[in-house]
């Protein structure tokens, strides 16, 4: 691992990831994807941010229905999905496994059909998490990507498999291998993850972290707690 | 003289008379916890020991479907999720269901949406993108999956309007008609449109017709909807009031420790909810 936490590593993954869309909608329970859209907001790019649980000022006026009837229309570009379990189709399930029942499927089942752009995160990579197939089907669809606290993949929606595109620093593929559940095609040499650059940890233990504080409160002091705060 | 209409809103004392009013066996709306709930006619709801009630997420629920749970007052229950947000798993609601104690028709928050939507128009069914693909539809037998008959080989998902028999949810303030203002959480409005009665607790009764005011109106829900209201200062607490009064986070972890065990879930029932209190005030 480089000069930089685990969870700024992840968001400048999400950031490149998102790229030059127009608007991301982010959901509550989702601190690593919402500072990896703070932080191409701080890059000066024209990313419209809709965070679900906005404390203040939050830019949904018609209800909680309002976010779908905005994906159902197109109006949203990305939005970021996790799971309980994924497979390697791509599915996710929120309702049940092993005998233990999760909360639900939320809007997971409507939105991984109708955005164009659907990043699937979650941090704990895990034979327990990535399985072969998952015990209920909450939503399937077409991912731009799995990321995960050990490697990127991208999805190939052709030959629907998983590719590991790369892996963290500190981890390397046969870990990876070890603690996948699915099969998934593996080049030959798979380039360790990009971390931020210096200019972007600068920006993410600054601007970034503010803008944070302010809606994951408790994301951000187990984060930069230890961090001297940047201009 | 002038006669009330027979659908005008009525006045009750507190929180225990809107939780008679609510009988058993009803489909009950209720919101999200970051959306008003009526945590204090919740509250009234287990001392009354309400049972069999089927409660409608609108569209995911958290810790005051939790205490329904947990207290055995609901028999079933339809929603996109159960869960105490960053305070973790519902643990009633998840040990409940893995004991197969309550049944949970389980839906998505799109849909729960339509089929309110559907309801307030007085139309059977609403349709909705997405959702073919998920388990969730093999478990619905009463969502129907059809051609879309304005294309071709289309096939769309039609969410059956539901009309809760009671809506339940508290609020900043009710005026003197019966009018209820909710701001910005118009999900509320879709349920009273679509619910046979509307019960509403408030933090405070407002002087005047929030109707003559343009401000306020807009986040108005109109008295035509409203069955009955009660005062209930610090009603949603533990939850919040935007504006009011913040969600007492650390009361929120305390319960989701807590009611891990049915012995601890137990213990809160009786100091929270089985005692009575005068407030609910932070001391």
């Amino acid at each position: 691992m480089g000069p930089y936490a685990k969870e700024e590593l992840l968001a400048s993954v999400i950031a490149r990831l998102v790229g030059d869309a127009a608007h991301v909608a982010v959901g509550a329970a989702s601190p690593i994807p919402a500072t990896g859209c703070a932080l191409l907001r701080a890059r000066g790019l024209p990313l419209r941010v809709s965070l679900l649980h906005k404390r203040s000022a939050n830019p949904f006026t018609d209800g909680s229905r309002e976010l779908f009837d905005l994906a159902g229309q197109g109006r949203i570009d990305v939005f970021f999905l996790g799971g309980a379990q994924i497979d390697g189709e791509a599915n996710i399930n929120l309702v049940r496994a092993e005998g233990k029942r999760f909360p639900g499927s939320f809007g997971s089942a409507f939105m991984y059909a109708v955005i164009p752009k659907v990043i699937l995160f979650r941090e704990e990579h895990s034979r327990r998490v990535l399985v072969p197939k998952v015990e209920f089907v909450s939503a399937k669809g077409n991912p731009c990507a799995l990321v995960t606290g050990k490697a990127v993949f991208s999805w190939q929606k052709e030959r629907r498999r998983f590719r590991l595109e790369s892996v963290h620093p500190g981890h390397d593929v046969d870990e990876v291998r070890a603690s996948t559940g699915f099969e998934f095609d593996c080049p030959a040499e798979v380039p360790a993850t990009i971390g931020p650059t210096s200019e972007e940890i600068t920006m993410l233990r600054g601007p970034v972290r503010r803008e944070i504080a302010l809606n994951y409160p408790e994301f951000a002091r187990r984060v930069w707690a230890q961090q001297p705060e940047a201009s | 003289m002038h006669r009330l209409p027979a659908n005008a809103t009525r006045f009750y004392a507190d929180a225990e008379a809107l939780a008679e009013r609510i009988p058993d066996g009803a489909l009950l709306a209720l919101p999200p916890d970051y959306s008003l709930p009526a945590m204090a006619v919740v509250r009234a709801l287990v001392r009354r020991r309400a049972r069999n009630l089927r409660l409608l997420g609108v569209p995911v629920l958290g810790m005051c479907a939790d205490l329904l749970i947990g207290a055995g007052c609901v028999v079933e229950i339809e929603t996109s999720a159960v869960s105490l947000g960053e305070a973790g798993l519902a643990p009633r609601f998840t040990e409940a269901v893995e004991r197969g104690e309550i049944t949970v028709r389980d839906a998505t928050c799109p849909m729960i949406h339509a089929a309110l939507q559907a309801a307030e128009k007085g139309v059977p069914f609403m349709p909705l993108r997405g959702v073919l693909g998920s388990d969730l539809v093999a478990g619905r037998p009463d969502w129907k999956v059809i051609d879309n008959p304005m294309g071709r080989d289309d096939p769309i998902l039609l969410a059956p309007a539901i009309s809760p028999d009671v809506a339940l949810f508290h609020a900043r303030w009710a005026d003197g008609a019966g009018n209820v203002w909710l701001g910005r959480r118009r999900e509320l409005m879709t349920i009273a449109h679509a619910a046979k009665a509307t019960l509403v607790s408030c933090e405070a009764l407002r002087e005047g017709d929030m109707l003559e005011d343009e401000l306020l109106a807009p986040g108005v829900l109109a008295s035509v909807y409203v069955s009955a209201v009660a005062e209930a200062p610090r009603g949603a607490w533990p939850l919040g009031v935007a504006d009011a009064y913040p969600v007492d986070d650390a009361h929120l972890s305390a319960y989701a420790r807590a009611a891990k065990t049915r012995e601890g879930f137990a213990r809160y029932l009786d100091e929270w909810v089985l005692t009575p209190r005068k407030s609910f005030s932070p001391a």
